[in-house]
């Protein structure tokens, strides 16, 4: 269970309180307008914001002080994925062991992962002679090595067309079921939230709501939602 | 809490700019103590005081009353060879001056072109030593850097205004009124104050074109009183004097010049639709360019000649000051890289301080300084590679930490979370990405640091012995012994080293980055 215990996040004068839960293996869509604080929610559960009051809690552990590299945690950011100057290969080993050489058994991890997103032959490119769906590869192929129970995804394929992002999240599904991670992923698109994520998180007006059912949610929106999503 | 934001330690940085601290407060300790005070002021401490300041006014006025007619002119005009004029005009920061010097006495010399065309009108020569020549070399250098800084302040107009100008109608003195003497008003005063400061701590060109009780700057006066009289005590008064003069005038020029920059940006000429003569601007450019270039040219015509029958003192001095230019630049960028790796990541104050305080000392006032904390345990000669290595380094550690700093942000803020996730170690953060991120930057701040330490004449003056010289020293002892042709030779061998270490390294940098 990954518990935010009457979590506050303030950023200047900004404010954002977050106290629910989340049930491992799901995945969970983050929608609301603009402004409203989705990053900021995944910036505090990664590590990057501190908590100016609560806890966070994975499976009882408390996550709340540990460095973002310690947490269980792997996160995809809408930009800098990866690092332009080192390969593909290099990039996605970063994510088995960032600090000292692989050994082979850890080489032939990465390799695998990389056959596994489809990008087999692609190691010794770097990122700049791949296309935009191929370096979201490349970054799920890092995830994929890094292991960790939570994966967290800030829009990461939201330069992508239509047709590439829906490709994207398919791909982000079947690799979190066949791993068992347990998903959080940020979207202004109602319908990544309807694609992949079984339960969402309505954050607006300073409060992150407890997860709902995604298609009850946008079926029936609330005010805040509605105004935000349009006519639609 | 501070890992929350930071992919890596200030620690090293903060170290590191300790050291730097250290090293300048400490030898400016050493200055005070020895300064002998109780002979007072000497008459020729006034004196070259006042010819400091004198030199300084001049150089500084002339340079940039010349400058605005050559920018403005690079600002409105596209002509051929246009950028690489601007990239031209920022070669002298990386000249050699004693280079430059021999090129200028070539040109406007006693027995140079100018006078020799003279002659032929049964015109007197020139006389360039004196305050005459100190203010030319001056203008020689600085007058590209006021070219840059003001054509920037030009390019910095927004092109709204002009296009508003002609719709309106406005003649050209109207909209130099209204337009760009509120620009140069915001601009030349920084300007001014930079090469004001920059002509206080001039060594070399006094060396080399002043002397004489009339025209010796007060650095020289150290000099002086170190060769002649060894005379620590009134070394170290005359440094404390320049220590005053320096840091007054660094801490104006930093308050007027508000970061003007170093140059970006500066290709696009500023389109404008009043129709002024080109004559005039013409005129500006290839007067600029001919003082820049005939000197330049003068050094590798009759340098060819010499260079092939070069004095082996030579080929050992430029062996030195290829091993001391390789010192400095290492010693450099031990000490640049984790400041700036250190400021990138939010910590500022001590390392940014300790980054600017090279600007207040001048080379020989911490030449000055090193020579008294060293000279009861060793023989300062042993160590005169050592120091000029060190003291070229913290010389260039400003304009270093200047390219540094910006470009180990940038790593910092696009880079820093993703390393974060992964639990990257500050250690290998800095050696893997931003070692490797900054590559061009950091190729730029070698090829600067090497280029000027390569050129340097000042340090090495007051430690070596006959025996040990870098290329500028023997460059400097030719021409002292008349040996012009042999000089000629090593002065064109010195530009080639110092303009191809820095052409090594800056391409180096730059090769195969990916952006």
């Amino acid at each position: 269970m990954l518990k935010f215990d009457n979590c506050l996040i303030e950023n200047g004068a900004f404010q954002l309180k977050a106290d629910f839960q989340i049930m491992p293996l799901s995945s969970v869509a983050i929608i609301g307008p603009s402004g409203s604080g989705k990053s900021t929610l995944l910036e505090a559960l990664a590590g990057f914001r501190s908590l100016s009051r609560g806890a966070l809690l994975w499976k009882d552990r408390d996550l709340t002080s540990l460095h973002p590299g310690k947490r269980p945690i792997a996160m995809l950011f809408q930009d800098g994925n990866l690092f332009p100057h080192l390969t593909v290969f290099q990039n996605v080993a970063l994510g088995m062991q960032a600090n000292k050489r692989l050994t082979n058994e850890e080489v032939s991890q990465v390799e695998m992962a990389l056959v596994r997103v489809g990008l087999a032959d692609m190691g010794l490119r770097k990122p700049a002679e791949l296309s935009g769906g191929q370096r979201s590869r490349v970054a799920l192929a890092r995830v994929l090595v890094q292991r960790r129970e939570l994966l967290l995804l800030d829009e990461p394929f939201a330069a992508l067309g239509p047709a590439l992002k829906a490709e994207m999240l398919d791909l982000v599904a079947d690799l979190a079921k066949e791993t068992d991670t347990t998903v959080l992923m940020v979207s202004h698109d109602p319908n990544d939230a309807r694609r992949i994520a079984s339960q969402t998180v309505l954050v607006a007006e300073g409060v992150a709501h407890q997860p709902q059912a995604t298609a009850e949610l946008l079926d029936n929106p609330p005010a805040v939602l509605r105004d935000y999503l349009g006519g639609a | 809490m501070a890992w929350r934001t930071k992919p890596l330690s200030p620690y090293p940085g903060i170290g590191a700019a300790v050291l730097v601290a250290a090293f300048i407060l400490g030898t400016l300790v050493a200055v005070g103590w020895q300064a002998d005070g109780s002979k007072g002021f000497a008459a020729s401490d006034w004196v070259a005081l006042r010819f400091t300041l004198k030199q300084a006014t001049f150089s500084a006025l002339i340079s940039v009353f010349l400058a605005i007619p050559v920018a403005r002119a690079l600002a409105r005009r596209r002509f051929w060879g246009r950028r690489i004029l601007i990239a031209l005009l920022g070669a002298p920061f990386i000249l050699p001056v004693i280079v430059a010097i021999f090129g200028l006495l070539q040109v406007f010399g006693r027995s140079g072109w100018i006078s020799d065309i003279l002659g032929v009108f049964g015109l007197p020569p020139i006389r360039i030593y004196g305050l005459h020549g100190v203010v030319l070399a001056h203008v020689f250098f600085n007058l590209p850097l006021a070219t840059r800084l003001i054509l920037q302040g030009w390019q910095e107009i927004p092109a709204e205004r002009f296009r508003l100008a002609a719709q309106l109608g406005l003649s050209g003195r109207v909209m130099f009124r209204q337009i760009e003497w509120p620009m140069l008003q915001r601009v030349a005063p920084g300007v001014l104050a930079v090469i004001f400061a920059i002509c206080l701590t001039s060594f070399a060109v006094a060396l080399t074109l002043g002397g004489g009780p009339r025209a010796t700057t007060v650095e020289l006066a150290i000099y002086q009183a170190f060769t002649y009289d060894f005379d620590l005590g009134r070394a170290a008064l005359l440094s404390a004097i320049q220590l005053g003069l320096t840091v007054t005038a660094a801490v104006i020029a930093l308050k007027l010049s508000n970061q003007a920059g170093f140059g970006a940006g500066m290709d696009k000429p500023v389109q404008r639709w009043d129709s002024v003569s080109p004559i005039r601007d013409f005129f500006w450019i290839c007067l600029a360019t001919g003082f820049l270039l005939l000197p330049l040219s003068s050094v590798v015509f009759s340098g060819l000649v010499g260079l092939f029958e070069l004095p082996s003192l030579v080929f050992r001095a430029a062996g030195v000051s290829i091993l001391v230019a390789g010192a400095s630049t290492c010693i450099l960028l031990v000490l640049a890289l984790p400041m700036a790796a250190a400021i990138g990541a939010g910590t500022k104050g001590l390392v940014e301080i300790a980054g600017i305080l090279g600007l207040a000392a001048s080379p020989l006032v911490l030449g000055t300084g090193l020579f008294i904390l060293v000279r009861p345990y060793v023989n300062p000669s042993d160590l005169a590679l050592l120091v000029t290595a060190l003291v070229n380094a913290v010389m260039a550690l400003p304009f270093a930490l200047r390219i540094l700093t910006p470009a180990a942000r940038d790593v910092i803020v696009s880079h820093g979370r993703l390393a974060q996730s992964l639990n990257m170690s500050g250690r290998v953060f800095f050696v893997r990405i931003m070692l490797a991120r900054m590559r061009p930057q950091i190729g730029f701040a070698a090829g600067l640091a090497a280029a000027l330490s390569m050129g340097d004449l000042g340090v090495i003056s007051l430690f070596a012995d006959a025996q040990t010289a870098t290329l500028p020293l023997q460059i400097y002892r030719l021409m002292g012994a008349y040996k012009m042709d042999a000089a000629a030779g090593a002065a064109l061998l010195l530009l080639c080293l110092s303009m191809g270490a820095f052409w090594l390294l800056d391409r180096g940098g730059r090769r195969h980055a990916e952006v």
